[in-house]
């Protein structure tokens, strides 16, 4: 299995990752609360553009509403614990089903109709306003007054209700990007994989080939909108608290994209590297105003908009590929 | 005996346009059966209809004794027919062997077969060196034949291949006239588009002159090429 997974990568890159791990393992030991904060945070953009990357990077279907998927999965495991008393990892698999579905009946609307392009990313945004829209004015979730979870009490990790230190939660984070990390990995070297490929580079001549499209942008649209979901599980873990504003806002879908776009939409490496940077520059370029005594406001923002500016002019094919070249970190199969 | 590939008073419009009107002609199965006629002749079209890009607006066309038309082209694929495209259209981004890969997995159970398979399709199309390379690194000639490849590799009783000379040095079509002999000899049936009438005669058993939609003549290339209805519109008197 692991053999498998290592299939074409080379000695280099397997002791590099090795070795981000370990530390990323070891980080809680030597880490304070700030940077574990950070971390925590770079690894939610990791996963959640990693389960972005699935409808785009590999399947090519843009989708700017992600947003929709994480806040599904945050409402719909923290409206289990606070009304029903449900644990976040039983919550989990309801929300799973719920975003698959809801990423399924958007996938069906489009891909059955010829919706494809700028007109589905409009529509992944339309459906993602709708929830935000409708959220907003449903009391029994708490509107849009928001809807909170028990603060957590730090005096003990209880890891089965998601309630504990910001060492657990990183914990969990970790896991989870690790999962998703070889889920990707495992799904862009199977038959699936290759179908998306096709369908991302051609549409046209992977039909020719005998592909049926449409039920392998179906599969693309449910398991990305079934992973997204998971972060939204932590995220309302994680901040026990949720506004419909907020969370299904655009701003929110973009933010979710801007990592694997800048790290490499499309490879299993880049939502990573791309999360590294952004978050991480952003976090230090704060720190660094903060030194200086500067306070400016939507500094984050200016950052974010020049990392992009720079990528697509730049490298638009993402930073990852071109440095993983330049250390000799491709697999054989250019991936 | 039956024919593999039968085509029936296929007709079709776009608009004012009848861009193909009553067709008709039967591939007899392991021939090489050539479509000519100028440009805008209703040649790729025709294809189009084939392939289940287009609908027919009347006819019928039967493959391997069953009617094909108006099925969506991954249907037509997996029933048997590969095509490759006048404009070549390999996934740019994917390695050459990805590319093979992605047809092969239509008949294999996982990856890994289709690799194999993938992998001697490409030998026998000369690219197997380049497997790694990015298609979109390949010259024309190399994508000629990655196309190609693609097709082959969906393990087709019939290939259509729309223009695959076009572009092509004569050294390259010569190539590409034997590995296509070659491949007619293990048992395909190839029906083809083409304009370089060096590799039609070279090639062909039969062919189909398409002018304004409408067959003008069909025959051995003896008799197609000196029909005067094909030398005055498409062959024109020089090339007798």
């Amino acid at each position: 299995m692991t053999r498998k997974l290592l299939d074409g990568v080379p000695r280099r890159g397997v002791v590099a990752l090795a070795t981000v791990l370990a530390v990323l393992l070891a980080a809680p030991l030597f880490a304070n609360d700030y940077l574990l904060t950070v971390l925590i945070l770079i690894l939610y953009f990791a996963y959640a553009g990693q389960a972005w990357n699935v409808m785009f990077g590999f399947a090519g279907q843009l989708s700017l509403g992600h947003a929709l998927f994480v806040g599904l999965g945050a409402y719909v495991s923290a409206a289990l614990y606070v009304h029903f008393g449900v644990a976040p990892w039983i919550g989990l698999g309801a929300a799973i089903a719920i975003a698959a579905a809801c990423g399924a009946s958007i996938g069906f609307l489009a891909f059955r109709f010829g919706v494809a392009g700028v007109y589905f990313a409009i529509l992944t945004i339309a459906c993602a306003e709708f929830a935000r829209i409708g959220f907003d004015h449903w009391s029994w979730l708490g509107g849009s007054a928001g809807f909170f979870l028990p603060v957590a009490n730090y005096a003990r990790n209880d890891l089965w209700n998601l309630r504990g230190s910001p060492a657990m939660f990183y914990y969990v984070m970790l896991g989870l990007t690790v999962v998703a990390l070889i889920a990707c990995r495992v799904l862009s070297q199977s038959r699936v994989g290759y179908y998306w490929r096709a369908i991302r580079e051609d549409e046209q001549a992977a039909r020719t080939l005998g592909i049926d499209t449409f039920r392998y942008k179906m599969y693309a649209a449910t398991i990305s909108a079934g992973m997204t979901s998971v972060a939204g599980v932590f995220l309302a873990f994680y901040y026990n608290n949720l506004f419909p504003e907020q969370v299904f806002h655009i701003l929110r879908s973009i933010e979710l994209i801007v990592a694997p776009i800048i790290g490499g939409a499309g490879t299993l490496i880049g939502p990573i590297v791309g999360a590294v940077l952004l978050t991480g520059l952003a976090e230090s370029l704060r720190e660094a105003l903060d030194l200086l005594g500067l306070d400016v406001p939507g500094a984050k923002q200016v950052f974010y908009g020049v990392c992009l500016l720079v990528v697509v002019t730049l490298v638009p094919g993402g930073v990852w590929p071109p440095l993983a070249r330049a250390l000799r970190l491709t697999t054989r199969h250019g991936s | 005996m039956d024919p593999l590939l039968e085509v029936t008073d296929l007709s079709k419009r776009f608009g004012g346009l009848r861009a193909i009107q009553n067709v008709g002609f039967p591939v007899p199965a392991g021939a090489i059966f050539a479509v000519i006629g100028p440009n805008g002749a209703g040649k790729t079209t025709l294809f189009n209809l084939i392939a289940g890009s287009l609908r027919p607006d009347a006819g019928s066309i039967h493959f391997a004794g069953e009617r094909i038309d108006g099925l969506a082209p991954d249907a037509v694929c997996r029933r048997g027919i590969g095509r490759t495209f006048q404009i070549v259209r390999p996934f740019p981004a994917l390695t050459v062997e990805e590319n093979v890969v992605i047809g092969a997995l239509l008949h294999a159970h996982n990856v890994e077969t289709a690799r194999s398979a993938a992998g001697e399709v490409l030998r026998r199309l000369d690219l197997y060196e380049k497997r790694h390379q990015p298609a979109s690194s390949l010259t024309l000639p190399d994508r000629k034949r990655l196309e190609v490849a693609r097709a082959l590799a969906t393990r087709p009783k019939l290939l259509l291949l729309d223009e695959t000379m076009a572009g092509l040095r004569p050294t390259e079509t010569d190539r590409m006239v034997a590995t296509l002999r070659e491949l007619n000899r293990s048992g395909l049936t190839i029906l083809l588009i083409e304009h370089v009438m060096r590799a039609v005669m070279a090639l062909a058993s039969h062919i189909l002159v398409l002018h304004h939609g409408a067959t003008i003549a069909q025959g051995s290339p003896r008799e197609v090429v000196r029909d005067p209805a094909v030398l005055s519109s498409y062959l024109g008197a020089e090339a007798l």
